[in-house]
């Protein structure tokens, strides 16, 4: 699909999640597409903890900016609750599709006993009142049980591409966690493939209507 | 897998626009590439870096800036191709340098690449580094998109070469850091006859000063006709336009952006400049002719804003009336880093248009749903950092010193101890190496009253970066101060690149280890080594060296561990004992959540216990150090 021109995605997490190398694969596999691809990414300094954004932006016609205009999303992706309102609520609109990993990373106001964290109701009915779509997974949870909790990224990989918003499909995801993780003279690397595309699959599975 | 060597002809691939940008010296077929890391632009010879082996070039992290400039001309004055890349900082340390460069000129192209970083997103400052080409006579290239990143940065060196001058390209933190589509071209080997061969004996010199300059003045005439012609400098939308947007480097995307928004493409017209010193007059003065109100879309600073009412200041009749909008105006913020949203309402609001990105009520029922649970995060040093455990030494030793003492400090990641970090340790950061220069200062005030110990913090590359001759001024001059060298063997703030004491170059090759301990005890002082996670051992040891004199040095050495846990599982298993823990009876007001501030620890509000983040710890051990109950146990990793 993609009607919208362009399609803007931001994905968002915490710093050390993985949110860099997520949103270069997804805008890879729709560079191969055919299409333009711009992508902007708000990482600062290069420690954990912070807040990380990348905007995506994906057009037949020409290369875009690298930042999306406020209220300009048209899904947004988090791998941390927190972050993923934070971001909803700047970037989101009536139409957004928003999609966030149920794990959270704890804001030093929180893990410091000072302030609370939302709980998993909040989250859910402050996305549901601000998208079109919305989907709270359990991507960490799903990274623990296939490795280590990094893939995290992969498996929300797997929910963008399973909300069908993207103009590609499932397989040329799939070839290029194939491509970008070759199978090695041991077998750790092709125990890491099969890792990969299980965790996509399963967040595919978890966002299938 | 392909490489950013190896990329064939023709294809398209997805470039960092600092990617971009090595790939455009690449295809110029520069043999040599030098740096000091910095971010925004520390990709540019890092991606080099690992490629020069396919690539056939040379690839080095330099000691500073200036030495990689110094070292990048000197591969120039004999022939190859070279590249430089700083951050705006940077451009500061090599400004020495690059001012009699400038005058001097080359014989094989060298183009700088300096990233601005609008908005201190990765900075300490911001500041705008195109002034400096006015100032040295050099001409100025800003690349709008990521293929000009790539295409201008291959120009550059022909335009070197043609003008015997340096070239340099400014990017910035949007540009750089950000990704796009590129098509690749094709790839000109490195020179390989390389030769020093001066024709007349002040070639490679900058005297005499003022026939060189005059020289210099006339390059730039000649440059400014090249410019004229750019196929990078070009026009959108109508032949008179109601309002002309000019603009230069990531402004580009932003004013094509806000026109559409607001659909007065037929009304309002962009002029996007990239070569934007000298300008190209005749161009410029043309456009602005055709529009009597401008608005000028840049980042940071008013240099294009300045240098177009220059142009209308020495021909007003030929130009006609035109009204500036922008930094001056106040339509465009003249501090921090400018978006699409900007430049939408600063045009908006010169045209008097009603324009609203958002809904209210949508922003309404956001700001309701959101703002209770959106706290904001701060930087802070990693779960397992060096940095964390020393600080907390040091806060301990200066309070049982009991003398008021304090530190001075720099740039690197323990910049961030002048916030809850480093528990609010450092009290000065300016510049690389700037704490023990100021420590010199600091060191000598006694006879004017001043009691208070002085300590100053550096890093490990920070210390062959700059600090080596502060120290030998401390020495020399007798001052007081206790340094201490924060070594985690990485330059972790840009990236983990290697530096002079990792035994390990740019490209992967061994190369001798230029030990920080030798060097310090070499110059004559006292040396000491501690241990950071040895908590008691280090706070002995920094009270020590405050009650002794002259210039002592500590080193606090260990590895970086984000680099550590690259290699190594962790070291302990950490957990609270709940019955130990005794929460807010306890009396230490959450010193481990609320002080300490590891992000692996966590408060469990509920139960009213410390607890451990399994997926955030790095297994240090260290908070069971500082818990007073003993709630926090350290057993061994399996």
């Amino acid at each position: 699909m993609m009607e919208k021109e362009p399609l803007n995605i931001i994905i968002t997490g915490v710093g050390g999640q993985g949110n860099v190398l997520l949103s270069q694969l997804v805008g890879k596999v729709l560079v191969r597409g055919g299409f333009h691809v711009t992508i902007g990414e708000t990482y600062g300094a290069s420690q954990r903890g912070g807040a990380v954004m990348s905007h995506l932006r994906v057009s037949r016609q020409m290369q875009y900016g690298p930042l999306i205009g406020e209220g300009q999303a048209d899904v947004i992706v988090g791998l941390e609750p927190i972050e993923t309102l934070r971001v909803l609520a700047q970037y989101g609109n009536a139409d957004v599709t928003v999609i966030t990993n149920s794990r959270p990373v704890f804001p030093a106001a929180v893990s410091s006993g000072g302030a609370k964290y939302p709980t998993a109701d909040e989250i859910a009915s402050a996305m549901a009142g601000l998208s079109a779509r919305s989907w709270v997974v359990d991507a960490t949870d799903i990274a623990l049980e296939l490795g280590p909790p990094i893939l995290a990224n992969v498996v929300m990989m797997g929910t963008l591409v399973g909300s069908g918003i993207l103009p590609v499909g499932a397989e040329a995801f799939e070839t290029e966690l194939r491509e970008s993780l070759p199978a090695g003279r041991d077998g750790s690397s092709a125990d890491r493939l099969a890792m990969n595309l299980e965790a996509f699959r399963r967040g595919m599975a978890a966002v299938a209507p | 897998m392909a490489n950013l060597a190896t990329f064939e002809e023709g294809t398209r691939q997805l470039l960092m626009g600092n990617e971009a940008i090595a790939r455009g010296a690449l295809e110029a077929g520069i043999g040599f590439a030098a740096a000091y890391p910095g971010n925004p632009s520390s990709e540019i010879i890092g991606s080099l870096a690992d490629v020069a082996r396919d690539a056939g070039i040379y690839v080095e992290w330099s000691v500073n800036e200036k030495v990689a400039l110094e070292a990048a001309a000197a591969a120039a004055f004999s022939g190859v191709r070279s590249l430089v890349a700083m951050k705006h900082n940077g451009l500061n340390v090599v400004l020495d340098y690059l001012m009699g460069l400038a005058l001097t000129g080359t014989k094989a192209g060298i183009v700088l690449v300096t990233c601005d970083d609008p908005g201190a997103l990765s900075s300490t400052e911001e500041e705008d580094s195109r002034i400096v080409a006015k100032w040295a006579n050099l001409p100025l290239l800003e690349p709008g998109t990521f293929q000009e990143e790539k295409d201008m940065t291959r120009w550059a060196y022909e335009l070197s070469e043609e003008m015997k001058s340096v070239v340099l390209i400014r990017g910035v933190t949007r540009t750089s850091h950000a990704r796009g589509d590129v098509e690749i071209g094709e790839r000109l080997p490195p020179a390989r006859d390389a030769r020093f061969a001066p024709s007349n004996p002040v070639e490679f010199t900058s005297v005499p000063a003022p026939f060189k300059h005059m020289l210099a003045n006339r390059k730039m005439e000649r440059v400014r006709e090249i410019f004229e012609s750019s196929p990078f400098n070009r026009y959108e939308g109508p032949v008179k336009p109601d309002l002309l947007i000019v603009t230069s480097g990531s402004g580009w995307f932003y004013a094509l952006e806000a026109v559409r928004a607001l659909e007065l493409e037929k009304s309002v017209g962009i002029l996007k400049l990239a070569t934007t010193w000298p300008l190209p007059e005749k161009l410029v003065r043309e456009h602005l002719s055709r529009a009597a109100e401008v608005l000028v879309v840049e980042e940071i600073d008013p240099f294009l804003e300045g240098n177009l009412k220059e142009l209308v200041g020495e021909d007003p009749a030929g130009v006609g009336p035109v009204r500036f909008y922008g930094k001056r105006s106040g339509h465009i913020p003249a501090f921090g880093e400018i978006n699409p949203d900007i430049v939408t309402a600063a045009l908006a609001r010169i045209l008097g248009i009603e324009y609203r990105a958002v809904e209210p009520d949508y922003s309404q029922k956001a700001l309701a749903l959101t703002s209770p649970f959106t706290h904001g995060r701060i930087v802070g040093f990693c779960a397992g950092c060096p940095h964390r455990a020393t600080f907390w030494s040091i806060k301990n030793a200066l309070k049982l010193d009991g003398r008021d003492g304090f530190v001075s400090g720099d740039i690197g990641c323990y910049s961030m101890a002048v916030g809850p970090a480093g528990y609010f340790q450092v009290k000065t950061m300016q510049a690389m190496g700037s704490g023990t220069g100021m420590a010199c200062g600091f060191g000598k005030l006694a006879e004017f009253g001043f009691t208070q110990p002085v300590l100053t913090v550096c890093g490990d590359s920070t210390f062959y970066h700059a600090t080596i001759p502060a120290i030998i001024s401390g020495i020399y001059n007798r001052a007081d101060f206790t340094l201490l060298i924060l070594d985690n063997s990485a330059t972790a703030m840009t990236g983990f690149q290697p530096h002079p004491g990792t035994g390990r170059s740019a490209t992967g090759e061994n190369t001798p280890t230029v030990d920080i301990a030798m060097i310090c005890r070499a110059l004559g002082v006292r040396v000491e080594e501690t241990d950071p996670f040895d908590l008691q051992g280090t706070t002995e040891k920094v009270l020590d060296l405050m009650r002794d004199k002259g210039v002592r040095v500590l080193i606090v050495k260990r590895e970086c561990a984000l680099v550590r846990a690259r290699k190594e599982k962790p070291a302990f298993k950490m957990r609270v004992d709940s019955e130990r823990c005794l929460g807010e009876s306890c009396g230490c007001s959450r010193l481990c959540v609320r002080v300490f501030q590891c992000p692996a620890l966590t408060w469990d509000v509920s139960q009213g216990v410390a607890g451990i983040d399994e997926v955030l710890c790095a297994g240090c051990g260290v908070c069971a150090d500082i818990c007073p109950a003993g709630a926090i146990i350290r057993e061994p990793a399996e």
